[in-house]
């Protein structure tokens, strides 16, 4: 009987593109919400620069699906300001090294408005596109934006690494009420994903703020975003082997950190590696080791506990090779 | 036979008083005033455009003791936060609009209250004119609880969006919510204001072109008042027709200090808008009393003298009083009650924001998220933990 309803399960996956799901997620929300829009360059006649908004201008039209002029800091703010005015707009950015050029109204009208009005007005956006490295596309167009992005408050900062999460993710994105930043991956966008049932339906949504344990270990905790995450699982299948069992999580989102979950982790391990695609210095896993070593864990904790943040090589060009350095990390 | 008759009421008023006798006299009935005039008021410089804001306009009674009340309680609420600002009441940035209030006041003449508005820091003006009373302007300028967490530059209120801190950022935002108006097919335009600083900021530029392109509902202006912060126009601009610089987007250059100028060229702008034809670029050509922010006296880049001849003869309040006056609309005293009344009313506005208590801490980290559960947000230190609810 389990054989039976184990196929009958499998018939209900489906294998989908990164790329694929945040389409639907995209297609799902303009269909849901008359009020959502996506506008960036290239999204609409184009397809979309990395075809993720692909057939959307096709089914949405001009109105719900704009092509803008090669302006971030002008498109950027005209997307806050519609959000002001009671619309949910969706703005992409090619590459989020654009979004620099815009990053004034990404964080001094979109993030601190709220606060500043003291509740009177809410800024629903989103702000997505690529993050960090691609293939070979040297310094200008390789850095990872995550650290800068979610040191603002007012902000949430979500990194989804599969399909899945970029389905989930997405729609909660859109529907969330606060400005979010959307930080997907280029090299991610062709991977296809099993997806379940359940994640196919139209109301699937992923919790903003809560991270995901994609492998269960009791020997060491790896944490990552991104990308990095299927490393991660790569390279813990091949340390299972050498008798290593590690609990990789998936952060699934930067800001706010699910700080929880990886205390509670490194409580039954103590030992902590992070893993990410951006600089090391004030990074995504400086946070993440700060935050423990002030936290709940270590005061209650009597064994000390080992930390190691793998990241990209500071130079310019961010290029991230991930060559079993777990192996180097001291027992 | 007017003054005649005032002089009788006010000897027979004095001699009512000192008979002890309460009597309520009037001399002159509201039937003796004019209801309305027609007047005469400066050209625009028109630029891409065949038509023009209408120079013969019709101003009533009612419309100019509107005016005239609104804007004196302007001048007077900046005059009131200059002397609290310098008592240490209001702390941080405090840029003042005494001078400007033509602008504020004949622009919202010529729109609705369902229309938008977006401007920078010298936002006290239109905060009032969009609907914010002045009882919460003090208290917010103060850093009271009521409404909002950013003082002087960022007061909000139901379609006014501040009270923006950074040059610029907000026309891109004002074009935005012209796109809301757009998109929702609602008949509304936005009213997006700049400073002749501001003017130069690349940002306007982008929006200047998207506005075109989408054909957005907005009045781009440019209160163009000589000095951004202390730097005249001719050392910042390569091109001072601020009416211009839209290249695309067709302009109006108007007198600043004239309320009625003001509420013409808006009407005109407004009609464009709503006609679907895009954008427009209004000019207002108007000054500032006071310095850039209060910590600036404001008379290193200029002269006292400038400052003087603009108020002996340009300024806003005083052109209209004497339009009023020499048109038989109002009475010197009728005037003067006003100005009494406003005073008591911000004297008393004052008074309630300066002994409002302030915010206690609790509040500090409220509204970072809107419709959120409550989160724990970090203190100054890891164990000091501050509740944020939306």
């Amino acid at each position: 009987q389990n054989a039976v309803s184990a196929l009958r399960r499998r018939e209900f996956h489906r294998s989908v593109t990164v790329r694929d799901a945040l389409n639907q997620a995209m297609d799902e929300e303009l269909e849901r919400d008359e009020r959502v829009f996506l506008m960036g360059e290239e999204v609409a006649q184009y397809d979309g620069a990395y075809k993720v908004s692909r057939g959307l201008w096709k089914k949405y039209g001009d109105k719900r699906v704009i092509d803008t002029p090669i302006s971030e800091m002008g498109f950027a703010g005209i997307a806050v300001g519609a959000a002001m005015a009671g619309l949910r707009p969706i703005c992409e950015f090619m590459t989020f090294n654009f979004s620099m050029q815009a990053i004034d109204q990404v964080i001094n009208s979109a993030a601190k408005t709220y606060y500043m009005s003291a509740g009177l007005q809410p800024v629903p956006i989103v702000f997505r596109g690529p993050n960090g490295a691609s293939a070979g596309v040297a310094a200008q167009h390789s850095q990872c934006f995550a650290a800068w992005y979610a040191h603002c408050p007012g902000l949430k900062v979500v990194s989804p690494w599969n399909s899945e999460d970029a389905k989930g993710l997405l729609k909660s994105a859109i529907r969330d009420d606060n400005p979010v930043v959307f930080l997907e991956n280029e090299l991610m966008y062709g991977v296809p994903f099993e997806m379940s049932e359940e994640s196919q339906s139209k109301d699937f949504t992923i919790p903003i703020g809560k991270a995901k344990i994609e492998r269960q270990g009791n020997h060491v905790t790896v944490v990552s975003h991104s990308r990095y995450v299927g490393h991660c699982l790569d390279a813990a299948a091949v340390l299972a082997k050498e008798g290593i069992e590690c609990e990789v999580i998936n952060l699934r989102t930067i800001r706010p950190m699910d700080v929880e979950s990886i205390e509670t982790s490194v409580m039954k391990t103590n030992h902590l590696v992070t893993v990410e695609g951006g600089w090391p210095q004030f990074g995504v896993g400086a946070e993440i080791c700060a935050r423990i070593m002030e936290g709940e864990w270590h005061v209650s904790s009597q064994t000390s506990c080992s930390t190691q943040r793998l990241q990209s090589v500071q130079n310019p060009m961010q290029k991230f090779k991930f060559c079993m350095c777990l192996r180097e990390v001291p027992d | 036979s007017g003054k005649m008759l005032s002089n009788i009421s006010n000897v027979l008023r004095a001699c009512a008083q000192k008979n002890g006798a309460a009597v309520v006299m009037s001399a002159r009935t509201y039937a003796d005033f004019t209801t309305q005039a027609t007047f005469e008021i400066k050209k625009c410089d028109l630029f891409k455009l065949d038509e023009a804001p209408a120079t013969q306009v019709v101003m009533t009674r009612d419309e100019g003791l509107q005016y005239y009340r609104t804007m004196q309680t302007m001048r007077r609420m900046e005059l009131k936060a200059d002397q609290l600002y310098k008592q240490k009441i209001i702390r941080g940035f405090c840029h003042l609009y005494d001078g400007q209030e033509a602008c504020a006041v004949g622009i919202e003449a010529a729109i609705n209250l369902t229309d938008h508005l977006i401007t920078a820091y010298r936002a006290h003006g239109y905060t009032y004119t969009r609907g914010g009373t002045f009882n919460m302007q003090i208290v917010l300028l103060r850093g009271g609880i009521a409404k909002g967490k950013g003082g002087s530059m960022h007061m909000y209120c139901k379609n006014f969006y501040g009270g923006n801190g950074i040059v610029g950022a907000q026309v891109p935002l004002g074009a935005g919510v012209a796109l809301a108006c757009k998109y929702q097919e609602n008949n509304q335009l936005c009213v997006c204001l700049y400073g002749d600083g501001a003017a130069n900021q690349g940002q306007i530029f982008e929006t200047y072109n998207m506005a075109a392109l989408w054909k957005l509902p907005v009045i781009f202006i440019c209160e163009n008042n000589r000095y951004g912060m202390g730097t005249s126009v001719e050392r910042a601009a390569a091109s001072t027709d601020y009416y211009k610089r839209g290249e695309f987007i067709p302009g109006l250059r108007v007198d600043g200090m004239d309320v009625l100028c003001v509420r013409e060229a808006t009407r005109f702008a407004a009609d464009h808008c709503r006609s679907g034809k895009g954008p427009i670029l209004m000019e207002l050509q108007t000054y500032r009393y006071h310095g850039h922010s209060m910590s600036d006296p404001g008379v290193s880049y200029r002269t006292r003298e400038e400052i003087q001849e603009v108020r002996s003869k340009s300024d806003p309040i005083s052109m209209l009083k004497d339009r009023m006056l020499s048109n038989n609309m109002a009475s010197v005293e009728e005037l003067k009650e006003i100005d009494v009344e406003v005073r008591k009313e911000i004297e008393d506005a004052a008074q309630f924001a300066t002994t409002d208590p302030e915010p206690p801490l609790e509040e500090l980290c409220n509204h970072i998220f809107s419709n959120n559960p409550p989160v724990e947000v970090r203190g100054t230190n890891p164990w000091s933990k501050l509740k944020s609810v939306s």
